[in-house]
This record gives C-alpha cells, structure tokens and sequence, in this order.
C-alpha cells in the first residue's frame, strides 16, 4: 500500500481548498523556476527515468512522447494540449484533479510546454465539467495575477499562458485529434495518422497531446526525482502511483491513489469497502473504463492493476476506472448497454464503426432477451472483428473489445439464455 | 525517391505519393470510395485498406504516403477479409434498390459489391433511413443510399467554394444535408452528382430517362463558354440524354458546369428544323424546300454589290462554316465579315493580344491575378475553379477591377474603371515573377475599344506580365466560335457600317448588338440551329446544326484547336451548317472546291497551319496591337448577369431557366414530387 509521503495528490478529496495559497501549502508551484532553470533535456530525461506512462489509457511513455517534439522551432509554434475530456464510463480521476488540484495541472502545463517549448497550453475540459471548469478556471486567475503565468512565468523567463477551451460533450473529443479539430472550432472527427500531431497537430503545428493527470504528475515526480516514480509500482514498465476510480457494486465507491501493480482485490477491499455482499458476491470487474475487456471473478482473485498484468489476461488498464459488478448483475445487458453507448457517441466517419456499432448493439439487445441462434454470438463476434482495427481511431476497438470480453467469460450464459427463450417460445 | 514492394513487385514514386497512387502506377487497382483524386483525403470509408508488413493494422492506402522499404500486399487474405467487412457494413444500411436507381450500371459500390460482397445479408435488424433532401432543380437526392463518403463535402469545399453541404450529426445518425433546406447554389453543383459513387446524388433532369449501357457515348467538346470542356455525349437514338465531363488535364481537369451539363435539353427546343422563307405578300415566314430557300437566298446574294453585303459569324460557329461563309464572301469580291457580333472592337490583329496566353494551366502558376472586367465564375467557371486552387494552396493574390463579384475566393477590389488598371500598374509593377492578368473580352463593348486595347497592353507590359518564360496577358472570351473565327480571318479591315448593308448574312449570330444595327430594308438571311432574335428578323431561313450534330474544330479561348464529333442527327431537315454554305455556292454558280469535311479541313490546315496540330495550343508572338487614342472614363460594365441563360441554347432548356429563376433571381425551387 501506498505510503501517504509518497502521494502525490495529496487533496484529492478537497478537504482544503484548492486556491493558490493552499496548493502552495501543499508544496505546489515551490520554486519551479529551478525545475525549469535545469534545462528541456533534464526534464525529459528526468520524465523518462520515471517511467511514467501516459494515464489516458493507451500509457504510451511520457518521456518519450514528449521527445518526439521537434528540437527547435521553426516556421511553426509549438503547442500542448491537455486532454480533460474525461467521458470514458467509469473514470472520473481527471475530474477530481481538475476541481481539487488544478495548480498541479497548471504547474504541470508550464514545465512540459517549457519542455517542448510551446509557449501556449490548451485544456480541454469536458462539457459537462461545470464546476471543474470553473475551478480551474480561477485557478488560472490566480495563477496569472501570481506571475505563474503569462510573460516570464514563475520568474523562469519563459512566456506562458493558458486556453481553457470547454468542449461539447462529446466523448468522442477525447480522442486526441478528433480534440484537436474540436478546439479548431470543427467538428470532432479523429484526424488520420500520419501525420503524427507531434508533426502536425493544432492548426497543423507541432503538438503534444497529454492527459490532465499525466501532466498534473510532471512536477512531482521533477521535484522528487525520476528515480523515486520509478521506484514505486510493479516493476520498470509499470511505474509510480495511479488514481484509481472503483465505481460499481462496492460499499465505498471512490477515487484513490495507489501504487501502480496493487492486486485487484486489495485495492477493492482496502479503499472501496470491498464489493457488496462480500468478494464471492463478485461476478466480474471492468477494470480500466468501459472498453476495455470485462475480467471473471476468477482473474479478479489475483490480477494485479497495471498495465502488462492486466494486458496479460486480454483486458487493459486503461484509465483505471475499475467497473465492479456483483452477482445480481445482468452481465449481458449490463454490456449492451456499453454497446448504445459507442453507437451513440460514434463520430460517423468510418464505415465500419458507424454501420457496426448500430448493429452490434441491436445484436446485443436481442442477446439480452435471448431473442437469436447460437450462430448469431459467433456472428456478432464476426462482426466485431471486422470493426476492429479497421478505423481511423480507437473508438471501433473500443466498441468491439467488451462485447469479445462478455463471449470470451460469459458465452455459457449467454447461450443459456437463448435455450430458455426459445424452450419458452416453444411451449407458448 | 522512396522504393517499395508492392504484390512483390519494385516500385519507384516521388516523395508524398500514397501506397494507392503508387499501387496504381504498376496497374495494381484498390478499391475506394471516398478516396478522389481531385479532392482532399478523409480515408473515411475504409475500402482501400491493405497490408503493410510491421503495422499491426491494415492501412488506409489512400491516406498512407509511400515511403522507403515498405512491403505493401494490396490482396492478401487479410485485405480481403478486412475489404469483405467494410463491404458488409457498407451495405447493410443501403437500400436494395437497384432496378429503380439511376446509378444503375455504373455505380461504384454494385460493382465492388460484386468483389467483395456477400450473396447474401446477415442483417436481420431494422434498415435505416434518411430524409431526401431538397437540393435544387439539378441534384436529386435519395439520402438513404448514401455512403457518407464526403466527396460532395469537399467537392464543394474544395473546388466550388461553397459550403453548403455538410455531414450533420453522427455515428447511425450521421447525414449529407444543408442544415437549413437550401438548393445548392453554385455553377459547377453538377460535378456532385458525378463524384457520388452510389445514387444518393444523381441528376435531377436525367432521372429515370436512361440507362447507361443504352446510351451511345460520343468524346465531343462543349460551347457555352470560351474553354473548350471537354465532354461525353450520351445519346439514345436521335435525342442528348445526357452530358458528363472527360478528363483533360489543361482545360476542364475532371470538371463541367451546369450550363454545359444542364442545357442538353434546350438542343430538343426552339429548333429550326426546316427552311423558311418571308412570304412576300404577308410578310410572314413560311416553311418552305431547300431548293426555294437556296435560290431566293443565291439571288438576294447575286444582286447585291458586294459592298453592301456583309456576313456576320456568330458566337457558337465552328471553324469549318466560318471558312465556308468566308470563302464564299471572297468569291463575290466581298470582304465585309465580321465575327465580333457582340459589339467588342478590340484589336483582332495580332493573335497574343486576343487569346488566353498564360494558358489555362498557367493559372497554377501565376502569383497575383488581374482580372479586369471579368467575372470568371460566370464568364468561365472552371477558369474560376483553378483560381481557387491557386489560391487555397498558395493563397495567390487576386485583384479585381470591375464591378464587384462574388467570387469564390477573397480578392482586392482595385477600382471598376480603365483609370484605376492604370493605377494598378504603378501598385503592383515589379511585384510578382508571374502575374497574370485576365481581361474579359466583354470590356471591348464600348466605342474606345481599341485604345483600351492598346492600355491594357501597355499595363500588362509594366506590371511585368512578360518574360522569357511567361505571358501573362489574357483575353477571355465567352463566345466558342470567336477565337476560331478570329484566326481564319473573319473579321473586316475596316469596322463595319452595319446599317448601310442591304444583304445580311447571319450565321449563327443572334446578338442584339449586331441585329439591332441591322436596317429596316436590308434582306436578311439567318443560318443557324435555335429560333431566336436573328431568326426572327430573318427573311430567308436556313437550319443548321447545333454541336452535337456535326462533326466541326472550334478554337478556345487559349488559342487551342479541338475536335466536336457528330452524337445525333440534327432534326428534321437542317443540316451541317458548311455543307449548306457549299451547297448555296453551287445555287450560286460558282461552287466552292470543297465537296466533304476532309477537303475543307485540308484547305483550312493549309491556309492556317495552327489548326493542324490539335489540341496543341500555338504561341503568338507579342507585337503591337490597339491604338493610342483617349481612354474614356468610364466603368466597366458586367458582361454576364445570368449565368444560365448566355446563349441561344440555354434560352431554349428548361432546366437552365429553372435554374436562372432559383439560383439567379433567388425564388423558391420547385417541391419535390412525391414518388
């Protein structure tokens, strides 16, 4: 278990105020100007000892990322975005971070846009972020009128500002090109790639794409040091502390930072009061938001959370909103629900995602009553295959993964169900 | 230059190429849908996916740029697999309603479907269905096929500049509309209807007349304006069904406009279909033989002095029946011809000073564009296309004088009057490698037209217009006919004094500028295909043929010479239009010494060797032209106020007069019948 020095969002339940006072209180904004004053090359490569991979959910390696920035810039600026369009069903991390802590994203945007030199920052917070908007809001304000941002911030003789850009609500705009297009003031498609944003991003200039707790965590692990993140965690690809969201069937549903590698079961038990009715009530857990794969109870008994475990057994951490459903669950409709959701918020440019996400859940729904043949859960598996991998952005794999995770554990009872339906029909 | 594998086999590409392109160089054909050449690239529909050996998914080849050592397999079990899915997903949503479907036969998604698809549905869920939209009197809709490839999006986007379609809502929901119902008001919105790979978008005017494997299909050139489109005409029997563009890279690219591709059905209209000759006691026309209109019109020729005759070449007259007229005025002694019937007395003297130098391709290359007196979108729509292009990729600098316009592109209105062309001399001379200077042949209309030749001449000259490599004076010309006619010679050595003519020979010419002028007594013979003004005040009537009916060269705007080929007989008894000059000659006595079309070819390639070699545009060299005198002060007016109904053809179509009332004059189009 995680030790309390070592936590890095140390008002993650806003027990104080997240003004700027208290955030430096909390040791935030502590002389950063010599965080900066060490160089771009320490940063990165200080980011890159960390291990720290990115918390959006696919954990592409921070430092690396940030690497693949051009080393000077040339006819075009530089840009950082921050993805706070945090949709994906079940994680609700980002959020508290943003309402609770915004000094760390906004002193986070400042080290990694002095990084990759970008002298303006862009977040995207999600729609429905009333409150969190407004925090960070006044956060920025403050930060502003503290000389944190704007000319010469922090003292650090590197001009920086801040876009709060808020988004629609579509969850589709978390995707970090669609989220692009979407600040361009277009509609939110996923862009092709290449070109990389990295290459071309916002407004066809040279961007990096993070998560707000990917950079909520940069000055912590700078001011602490590589060494120590890399000294948390499993092992040296799966490193440091990670907010967890347990949402579900348990008794204390809630957002903790724990060590990234900590048993499933530990982290149910010890934060979340364990699943209602006790461990054996489990049925199965998500474990990383909606698309990723759903996990038995049988793999929930022993897996650990970070990302190569959970990949092992074909599922992913994702962004670690763990998904806990207890026995009374009705797994089968519990997944097509997922399945309305990816057709009701697919953008409509690929073919097969626009087409496929329609008909699996329509699909589903007959599943769900039982209303279809034995062949039809192969054909649907089919069909999820053909969407898969075969679009422009991750949102046809995400569409098409937890409907393989139910058939992959729960076939058995899905084809229960379509015996006693049509044992039901007959004697009707 | 990056090497690859394509199905094992080397290929070399420039830098930027995609894997689609480059499989294509090696004759390796990928299917796509929403992948056009001319067009931006979403790599939405997902048909051309192949493998690419170290990518853990199968690309976009239309998206994916060809680069060093990639090993690319186009139809591998995998790309099939992959294909045989988006084919399924692609079709599970679109009606099976081909046998009532005007794409019918040559639509995109039925013959990939033939590749890829399944005999078969495994879809046993409700069908979606989306509204038809209302788009004007020239697309018809039938929004449930659509694909949502987005080629109309960015077709109007991209190339016509309007920003009317687009794709609303998303994922099941997603649709091709307008948002709020408008017709699509631009003048190419037929080329829509040509890059919809399936039957949500098809031409309202053609529906459910033909079927293509019916349809006889003639390589032709058009005439509604100067550039020379080069099209297909579909024809069934004796009737147009249709007309599409055909691909030529220095004239139309893939592109027409509607007034090219919508007027086909004004050729079945209005038509002089038999001789008519003035009844002498009523004074009215009567239908009357050949062998009468001929004698009466030999007659009236034999007795007039040649100096008060004149023949007058109209603006949609081939070269052929220019020469013949023009052979046939010398033969009486008569020099009295004039092809400059809309009134524009410019310099007809030295070919640079009248034609499109910079050629239509060098719009690509110019770096700030003058037009003067022009309204490119109406005067040559795909002319104004190609500025466009100019100017999305390198935002060329355009400057008008004139009256203002709505162009498809941000430009600098430098004035309206010669007085400011002037001015724009001083502003921009030395400024640009290319500049390129578009005058409309339309600001000639006035009695100072040749000393405004002459300024323009010598702005063009200070501005930098020429150099080694580059003329960038340009003259452009509404009228078909007039370049040609102007290189064989048809215009008079001195302006002509219209109204002291007593025989007037009309071939093809409706004009008001030419038949007003026309005196009270003078005999009129008109020749010519459409009932109009010039027939009206005509005394003999002569039928001929319009440019689908007969074989004939006409001449562009950029001096280039092009072949029409005969798709349909022209009604009833008209008859190529050479042919009746030929055969008046011999009603004369004295025959021409041309009896088919080689023989008048060979003289005319004889005489004037620039039309041998066709399609090949001639450079004229740069010499003085116009003459000094006083420029008057005053603006220059608008050549075209209609876009669709510039001539006698299109004032004859009922599409193009729909199209004139909504998009024009702005009323309501037509609802939709029910079906």
């Amino acid at each position: 278990m995680l030790n309390d020095a070592d936590r890095i969002y140390t008002n993650l339940y806003g027990w104080e105020s997240f003004s700027l006072n208290d955030a430096r209180k909390r040791g935030d904004w502590d002389n950063t100007k010599d965080i900066l004053g060490k160089g771009r090359d320490w940063i990165i490569e200080e980011m890159k000892k960390s291990g720290l991979r990115g918390r959006g959910g696919a954990g592409f390696p921070t430092g690396m990322k940030w690497s693949f920035m051009p080393k000077e810039v040339k006819d075009r600026p530089h840009y950082l975005v921050i993805n706070g369009d945090e949709s994906e069903p079940g994680t609700c991390k980002d959020r508290e971070i943003l309402r609770h802590e915004p000094h760390k994203l906004i002193e986070g945007a400042l080290i990694a846009a002095f990084a990759m030199q970008a002298h303006t920052a862009v977040i995207y917070v999600r729609g429905e972020f009333y409150d969190e908007a407004s925090n960070l809001h006044k956060a920025i304000l403050e930060a502003r009128d503290a000389g944190l941002l704007g000319k010469n911030a922090a003292g650090s003789g590197w001009d920086f500002d801040i876009i709060l850009h808020r988004g629609g609500g579509a969850y589709i705009c978390g995707e970090e090109t669609a989220m692009l297009e979407s600040i361009e003031g277009k509609k939110g498609q996923p862009r092709n790639k290449p070109p990389f944003p990295a290459a071309s991003g916002l407004y066809s200039c040279p961007t990096t794409i993070n998560n707000v707790e990917t950079i909520a965590s940069v000055p912590a692990i700078l001011r602490r040091g590589g060494a120590w993140f890399a000294g948390l965690g499993k092992d040296e690809k799966n490193t440091g502390t990670k907010l967890f969201c347990i949402s579900g069937h348990v008794n204390n549903p809630c957002v903790v930072e724990e060590e990234m590698g900590i048993p499933m079961r530990e982290l149910i038990e010890k934060h979340a009061g364990g699943v209602r009715g006790g461990w054996d009530n489990l049925k199965a857990v998500i474990p990383g938001g909606s698309s990723c794969p759903l996990l038995p109870k049988q793999i929930c008994d022993t897996v650990l959370m970070d990302f190569d475990s959970l990949r092992a057994v074909q599922s992913g951490l994702g962004t670690a909103g763990l998904i806990v459903m207890d026995q009374s669950t009705d797994i089968v409709y519990a997944i097509a629900r997922l399945s309305y959701f990816y057709m009701h918020e697919s953008c409509g440019q690929c073919t097969p995602c626009r087409e496929g996400t329609g008909w699996m859940w329509r699909m589903m729904m007959r599943l769900v009553k039982g209303n279809a043949t034995i062949e039809e859960i192969d054909q649907l598996l089919d069909v999820s295959k053909e969407i898969e991998g075969h679009t422009i952005c991750a949102h046809g794999d995400a569409s098409a993964w937890p409907i393989q995770g139910l058939m992959r554990h729960f076939r058995n009872e899905v084809e229960d169900r379509i015996h006693a339906y049509r044992k039901a029909a007959k004697a009707a | 230059m990056p090497k690859l594998k394509i199905n094992d086999q080397d290929v070399e590409v420039s830098p930027g190429t995609s894997i689609l392109q480059a499989a294509e160089q090696i004759g390796v054909e990928i299917p796509r849908f929403c992948y056009h050449d001319k067009l931006s690239v979403p790599a939405n529909c997902r048909m051309c996916l192949v493998e690419l050996q170290g990518a853990p998914k199968p690309v976009a080849s239309c998206a994916m740029a060809a680069g060093d050592n990639m090993v690319v397999y186009t139809h591998s079990d995998k790309v099939k697999k992959a294909r045989n899915g988006v084919m399924e997903m692609l079709l599970i949503n679109h009606p099976l309603d081909c046998p009532i479907c005007d794409q019918g036969g040559e639509c995109d998604l039925q013959d990939q479907a033939v590749a890829y698809g399944f005999d078969r549905s495994r879809y046993h869920e409700h069908k979606r269905a989306v509204p038809d939209k209302n788009l004007g009197p020239l697309i018809k809709t039938v929004m449930t096929r659509c694909i949502n490839c987005t080629r109309c999006v960015r077709f109007g986007e991209e190339i016509a500049g309007v920003e009317t379609l687009g794709q609303l809502n998303r994922g099941e929901d997603a649709e091709i509309g307008t948002f709020i119902e408008t017709a699509v008001n631009t003048e190419l919105s037929g080329n829509m209807v040509d890059v919809c790979p399936v039957g949500a978008l098809t031409s309202k005017p053609y529906a459910f007349k033909a079927r293509p494997w019916e349809l006889k299909k003639t390589e032709t050139i058009d005439i509604h304006d100067g550039l020379g489109c080069n099209i297909r005409v579909d024809s069934r029997g004796s009737e147009v069904m249709r007309i599409l563009p055909r691909l030529n890279e220095s004239i139309n690219e893939e592109w027409i406009d509607d007034r090219t591709r919508y007027a086909y059905d004004g050729l079945k209209k209005n038509r002089l279909d038999r001789p008519y000759v003035r009844d002498a006691k009523t004074k009215v026309l009567r239908e009357s033989t050949w062998e009468e209109a001929l004698s009466v019109t030999a007659s009236a020729l034999t007795s007039t002095p040649p100096a008060q005759m004149a023949a007058f070449a109209g603006d949609l007259v081939d070269v052929e029946s220019a020469l013949a007229l023009k052979d046939l005025m010398a033969s009486m002694g008569c020099s009295n011809v004039e092809c400059r019937v809309d009134g524009a007395m410019f310099d007809p003297s030295v070919k640079a000073g009248y034609v499109m130098n910079s050629t239509l391709e060098g719009v690509e290359r110019a770096d700030l564009i003058i037009l003067v007196g022009v309204n490119p979108r109406h005067e040559a729509a795909l002319l104004n296309a190609r500025i466009r292009r100019n100017w999305l990729d390198r935002r060329v600098k355009v400057v008008l004088v004139g009256a203002s316009a709505e162009l498809t592109y941000p430009y600098t209105h430098a004035g309206t009057a010669p007085k400011d062309v002037v001015k724009l001399a001083q502003d921009y001379a030395g400024k640009a490698k290319y500049p390129m200077m578009i005058v409309g042949a339309g600001v000639f209309k006035r009695p100072d037209a040749m000393a405004l030749h002459a300024l323009l001449k010598d702005t063009a000259e200070k501005i930098g217009c020429l150099s080694d490599d580059w003329n960038g004076f340009n003259v452009l010309h509404m009228a078909a006919g007039r370049v040609g006619a102007l290189e064989i010679g048809f215009y008079p050595p001195q302006p002509l004094a219209i109204e002291q003519m007593s025989c007037v020979y009309l071939l093809g010419t409706d004009n008001p500028e030419t038949i007003s002028r026309i005196s009270k007594q003078a005999f009129v013979i008109y020749q010519g295909h459409h009932g109009g003004a010039g027939a009206a005040r005509a005394d003999v009537i002569l039928p001929g043929s319009a440019y689908t009916e007969k074989n004939a060269i006409y001449m562009n705007t950029e001096g280039r010479p092009q072949m029409a080929r005969k798709a349909v007989d022209a009604p009833g008894q008209a008859r190529e239009d050479w042919k009746i000059i030929r055969a008046l000659s011999g009603y004369r006595g004295a025959p021409l010494r041309y009896d088919d079309l080689s023989q008048i070819r060979a003289r005319l390639m004889r005489e004037y060797p620039q039309f041998d070699l066709m399609d090949e545009v001639s450079i004229g060299s740069w010499d003085k032209f116009g003459m000094s005198g006083n420029v008057l002060d005053q603006s220059f007016h608008v050549t075209v106020e209609d876009f669709y109904q510039t001539n006698i053809i299109t004032q004859a179509s009922d599409t193009l007069r729909e199209c004139s009332r909504v998009f024009t004059r702005g009323e309501t189009p037509l609802a939709e019948a029910a079906e």
